[in-house]
This record gives C-alpha cells, structure tokens and sequence, in this order.
C-alpha cells in the first residue's frame, strides 16, 4: 500500500509559482531520492508532505495512521537552552527511555545520550536528530538535506546509516539531497524536480536523461560515474581533480568530524 | 502578617519573580529580549488610558501590552528587520504613553512609580493581582512546556509532532502581557525586562536541562528580590532598582563561576 502520495499539487507565493502539477508517490520499504538546484522547490514540497505548508491546489493522501519521522535540514539550538540529549529526544513527551536508548543505537550514536546537545560535533548532532526521527518507529523516514555542514567523508557515512536503518527497520526513506554521487549510489528511485518532476526512475535512468543532464550539466552526468569509479579506478579527466581532493583531506575531515 | 509593609513586598517581588522566571527562560532561549522590553514599554501608554478611562490599571496595562505584542507579530517579516520594527514600536508607545500621561492633569500621576515601580505601595488588593497573574502565568506555561520548549528548538519538528508553533508563540506572548502588567507595581516598566532575563541568564551556567534553569532562576529571582528589598531598606535606595543590582551581581557571580570552571 502506497503510503504517501501527492497528485497534481501546485503551491504559489503570490505570482510565483513554487511547485506546479507534481505527483509523486512512495512505496514501503524504498529510498526515494528528490534531487533539483536550488529554488526548485524541494524544501516547499518536505515541507507539505509533513504538513506544515498547504499546497494552493491538489492533493496530498496518506496511508491511515502512517508514522512520520523527520530529520530537518539543521537545527539551531541557542546556546543558552541547556538541553541532554536524551531530553531533547523525549520531547514532546510520552518516550521512554529505553526507546531513546534503542534509538540512539539505530542512530549509530549508543553512548551520546547524557551529553549536551550544545557539545555535540555536526556529525554527531545530525545522528541524533536521525535517532529523533526513529523514535516513534516511522513508516516513512523524511531527510531533507541532512547532511548540509558535514564534510564528504562524514555525509558518507551518514547515507550508510541511513541504508542500515532501512534495513533494521525497514522504513520507506524520502530524501532531498544536494550530494549527487552519494544519493544516485544510495536510492531505488531518484526525483529530479525543478518546480515540477523532470524526469524520475532509476538511477541510471535520471543521470542519462536529456531533462537531468540540462539542470546540472553534462559534467554532473557522470555523477553515477563519480561514485562508480572509487570501485573501479576508470574515470574521465572532469572527476580527477574532485577525487585527488577526497583523498588527500578525507583522513583529516573524518577526525574533525569525530 | 500582611498588615506589614515589607512582607507585603517581599511577597509580591516573590510573586513576580516566580512568574519571570520560566516565562524569562523562553526569552533569554528565543532571543526574545527586546521583544519583552518593548512589551513592556508600550504598557506605559496603558496605564495612561486606563488612568484616563478611570479602569483598573491592570487590565488597561494588560490590553496594550497585547496589542503592542500583536502587533509585533504580525508585522514581523514584512520589510523590517525586528530589532528595527520593535525599537519603532517600543519608544513610540514609550512616548505616546508619556505625552499622554501629561493630558491627564486633573489627575495627580507620579510618573516615577510607574517607570520604576512601587513595590513599597503594595496592597492587598495589588498582591491579589500579582499572585493571581502569576499563577495564570505559572499554569498557562506549565501546561503548555513540552509543545513551548519544541517549537522553541525547531518549528519544523513542531510541526512534524503535530504542535502548532505559532499558537504556542501566542501563548507566550499573552503570558508576557500579563507578566508585564503584573511586574509594573514592582519594578515599574523600565525594569521589567531585567527581571524576566538576568534571573534566567544568571541560572544558565548552573543548569544542564530547560527544567533546571526554570526552576535555578525562580529561586535566583526570588532571592533577589528578597534581598534586594531589604538592602534598599538599609541603604535608602529605591527597592525595584536594588533588586535588579542583586540579581546583576548573582548573573557576574555565576558567569565567573563559569569561566573558572571552563
């Protein structure tokens, strides 16, 4: 059973139009990716499949009683807001801490909960906002841009939790994502969006459609390639200069991150 | 016991240090600082017409505190950055109020006790109103503390836990309003802020959940006041000035606690 879907939703700020005609719809247990450049819409169309904006005309359906989880883009937590993590992850109330506990585990950080939020590394900040979203065992897990601020080796890492925790807990995952190489390597289905659908389907699909390669170019078509060739070594000229960067930094980002 | 002067104003600085104090807290994590000055402010334009109109005092400090606080809320993020839009705001029901006050001269007014408070003056009556908008205070945002401190942290996640953000910021504002109005008697309205920040400011380094710094600046507050009003007894000062002191010199007091500990 499909459990969100959106058909034909419009939304206008005043002359402008956001987002029009765009129906997509997810399945249990899949990793959509929704990709597009900036000003296309992506976080207005999160931002009503959560329910927090309503679309100027179509429709949005949910599967009855379906359990969202979502992890914002970032959060902003005032220095002077004294808050542990396992408060923060209990609120708005009714959350045990076992569950906390539970979810800290899916998240890939067991051992943070006593910790400030305001001590927290962005790796580390990210992941608890993940266990946030996990707590109440979510259906459907929405990302939207989760791993802004974190360096490559670090956002990485995050996209594999994100895979571990559909496995674990096989949730269906709706994610946007500026990070190309990393989300067309990640997702069952990509959604390329520029205030409408170009063009969706498989990776491989979207990254050799005429529609994807015009938004971000033919140097980003080889996207896929990008993340291909760390297993194979074959890459054109456009991708060696991105990659020498990776290797030559990764070891230092990743003990930054921790 | 309340036939005494002093235990009339303790128990109201008490009263209204326990209503600042959580409400404080939301400020201080909001940044909502200036926002409570200028609430604060415009409550003298209600004193002003409730002076004129011949009502209580309370409810015409209430009303325009608000309307004053509405207001902001509406015209925020229409052109003006917020500090622009409150210090517009702010100093001209400051100066309305005033110029409104010098109309009313049949009446003799003594702008200072409402400027800087009276909290020797206190009566019975006035005590009734404190504690009973404290309480309304106390209880709006007990009942409403885990949807407040959500939409505090992210109004996004509020959303997504099915809270509305912006009636909880109604809730806070209506809980400042009256806050406001209440706190006029004791520290007067160019006092008031201080009264809802330093105490919560003061807690942050002594706390290590929202729960805690809530609570931490209650009895800062409260301590202060007690003191404060004792020492204005002995020095001769003015008593809603003294207690701000106090409560100044507890926030220098934890702050270098901090640093050394840091």
């Amino acid at each position: 059973m499909t459990l969100i879907a959106a058909r034909n939703i419009s939304v206008d700020y005043g002359a402008h139009k956001v987002l029009h005609d765009v129906s997509l719809a997810v399945e249990p247990g899949e990793i959509v990716t929704v990709v597009g450049p900036n000003g296309s819409g992506k976080t207005t169309l999160l931002r009503l499949l959560i329910g927090a904006a309503l679309p100027t005309s179509g429709q949005i359906t949910r599967k009855p009683g379906l359990r969202i989880g979502y992890v914002p883009q970032k959060l902003h937590i005032d220095p002077t807001l004294p808050i542990t993590v396992e408060r923060f992850l209990r609120l708005p109330g009714g959350t045990t801490r076992a569950a906390c506990a539970i979810a800290l585990e899916h998240a890939g950080v067991p051992d943070l909960s006593q910790r400030q939020m305001s001590a927290l590394s962005g790796g580390q900040f990210q992941r608890v906002l993940l266990a946030r979203a996990l707590i109440n065992k979510p259906e459907l897990l929405l990302l939207d841009e989760a791993t802004q601020g974190l360096d490559q080796p670090g956002s990485a890492a995050f996209y594999l939790q994100i895979e571990e925790v559909r496995q674990k807990t096989g949730c269906a995952i709706l994610m946007i994502s500026h990070e190309l190489h990393v989300v067309m390597a990640a997702s069952d289905r990509v959604i390329c969006l520029n205030g409408h659908v170009c063009c969706q389907g498989t990776p491989e699909i979207v990254s050799a459609a005429p529609e994807y390669r015009a938004l971000f170019g033919s140097g980003t078509g080889g996207a896929l390639a990008l993340y291909r060739h760390e297993h194979d070594h074959s890459h054109d000229e456009t991708c060696d200069l991105g990659e020498e960067h990776t290797h030559s930094t990764s070891k230092k980002k990743t003990e930054a991150a921790e | 016991m309340l036939d005494d002067f002093m235990t009339r104003a303790a128990l109201a600085g008490v009263g209204v240090a326990l209503a600042a104090a959580p409400l404080g807290s939301f400020v201080v994590w909001r940044r909502m600082a200036y926002f409570g000055d200028a609430t604060a402010h415009a409550a003298i334009l209600g004193v002003a017409l409730s002076l004129a109109l011949q009502i209580s005092v309370f409810a015409g400090a209430v009303a325009v505190a608000l309307a004053m606080a509405l207001t902001v809320t509406v015209l925020s993020g229409r052109g003006y950055a917020m500090d622009t839009l409150l210090g517009v705001l702010a100093h001209s029901a400051l100066a309305f109020g005033l110029v409104a006050v010098s109309f009313l001269s049949g009446i003799r007014i003594d702008l200072m006790a409402y400027l800087f408070g009276d909290i020797l003056a206190v009566s019975r009556g006035d005590l009734a109103v404190i504690w009973g908008g404290a309480a309304l205070v106390v209880g709006l945002i007990g009942w409403r503390w885990s949807a407040l401190l959500t939409s505090t942290i992210s109004a996004e996640l509020a959303h997504a836990s099915g809270i509305d953000p912006k009636r909880e910021q109604l809730i806070l504002t209506l809980a400042l309003a009256i806050t406001v109005a209440v706190a006029i008697k004791v520290v007067g309205v160019l006092l008031i802020a201080a009264m809802l920040i330093i105490p919560a400011a003061a807690a942050r380094p002594l706390s290590r959940t929202p729960e805690q710094m809530a609570l931490t600046a209650a009895i800062i507050g409260s301590g202060s006041a007690v003191i404060g009003l004792h020492a204005a007894y002995a020095l001769d000062t003015p008593a809603g000035p003294t207690i701000v002191c106090v409560a100044a010199i507890v926030f220098l007091g934890t702050s270098i606690f901090q640093s050394l500990r840091s």
